[in-house]
């Protein structure tokens, strides 16, 4: 199986490390040389120095037979165009996108593109959390 | 008309002063500080300040109305393609109009129907095309969503085709000459047209089919 990763910060990284952890074969596209360092020094897989929107790059990555391809550059935008030309121009089974603006994930997700949004899953969690304090401090007080 | 201009640079100021003059109702967002508070002293409550990419922001500007037109004129074009996604799609805008920034972008326009595009290198470049003929064919016009297109060939002293009519011309399949251009005067191409050196002849054809009007037109 094999999977290209656009974007290489925080997120885009460990992805790649996860997925090459699960056996996959993954390359990971950066416009950033220095990106590289994100993925630790000893980072097996093919690392490309290109931009995401440059379809020259994209074939050279291999996202022709690539069976998934997660994007997660710091622009939304950047972000929603890339997934949308690895879905409609290079069929890309699965596509991952992240879009940090609740409103751009869940409008493109209606659209049909898988859209990962870590601000609303962050609101969730952060209000879950709080909920369940709320909960445990009440029962504190009832026994 | 009501029309709504994303982005406010040299692109979207002048359109919405060209616009405002011919009396038509402007809404011009900008999201940079500096430049929204110059254009908000010319174009006062016309100007809303955000990003265009973000619906909410969208929404104040107006586009649930919807707008007539709207023109996605930022210089990033990632933002001008999502801008146009949204506005068709979400918002059901008419007409869209976006800029290209990048030549290299052109084909992620076109793929996610994001037309009609504007692209001043690609201009220039057309321009420069038709400036400093080579001997060849010269691309005019572009009809993207019919897939065809408009050339403009010259016809030298050594064209296969000199002094032929045109009816004796093997045109390839997906070709059609338009009209000859001679001394300043142009004329629709008919059957019993004679082709002359330094005719310039306006052609229509299908993407692909230049190498074969080269062929017939051009050289042996």
């Amino acid at each position: 199986m094999k999977a290209i990763i656009i974007g290489c910060g925080r997120t885009g990284s460990s992805v790649a490390h996860h997925l090459h952890d699960a056996g996959w074969e993954v390359v990971v596209v950066d416009e950033d040389e220095e990106a590289l360092s994100n993925l630790g020094t000893r980072w097996p897989g093919r690392f490309i120095v290109g931009h995401g929107l440059d379809i020259d790059v994209l074939v050279e990555s291999g996202i022709e037979s690539a069976e998934a391809v997660v994007v997660s550059t710091d622009g939304d935008n950047t972000n929603i165009v890339i997934g949308l030309i690895a879905q409609r121009r290079f069929h890309v089974e699965r596509v991952v996108v992240r879009v940090l603006d609740p409103a751009r994930a869940a409008f493109f997700a209606e659209r049909g593109l898988h859209t990962v949004c870590p601000t609303s899953i962050a609101i969730g969690a952060l209000t879950e959390a709080a909920l369940v304090s709320e909960m445990v401090s009440t029962e504190g007080a009832s026994i | 008309m009501y029309v709504l201009i994303a982005g406010g640079g040299k692109v979207g100021a002048n359109v919405t002063r060209s616009l405002l003059r011919q009396n038509h109702e402007v809404t011009i967002i900008e999201q940079r500080p500096d430049r929204f508070r110059v254009l908000e002293e010319e174009f006062d409550y016309r100007v809303q300040r955000g990003d265009a990419t973000e619906l909410h922001v969208l929404e104040k500007a107006g586009i649930g109305r919807p707008p007539d037109l709207l023109l996605a004129v930022t210089g990033d074009d990632e933002d001008n393609i999502v801008i146009c996604e949204i506005a068709q799609k979400r918002y059901f805008v008419p007409k869209v109009i976006a800029r290209v920034n990048d030549p290299r972008n052109q084909t992620h326009f076109d793929m996610l129907g994001v037309a009609p595009t504007v692209c001043a290198t690609s201009s220039i470049m057309a321009l420069i095309e038709h400036e400093v003929p080579e001997s060849d064919i010269i691309r005019l016009l572009q009809l993207r969503e019919d897939e065809l297109e408009i050339v403009e060939v010259p016809i030298g002293n050594d064209s296969p085709s000199l002094g032929k009519r045109v009816e004796q011309l093997k045109m390839p399949d997906g070709t059609r000459l338009i009209s000859v251009a001679r001394e300043g005067r142009s004329e629709i191409a008919t059957a019993s047209t004679k082709l002359e050196p330094g005719d310039r002849v306006l052609a229509i054809l299908q993407p692909g089919c230049e190498d074969e009007l080269r062929r017939v037109l051009l050289k042996h």
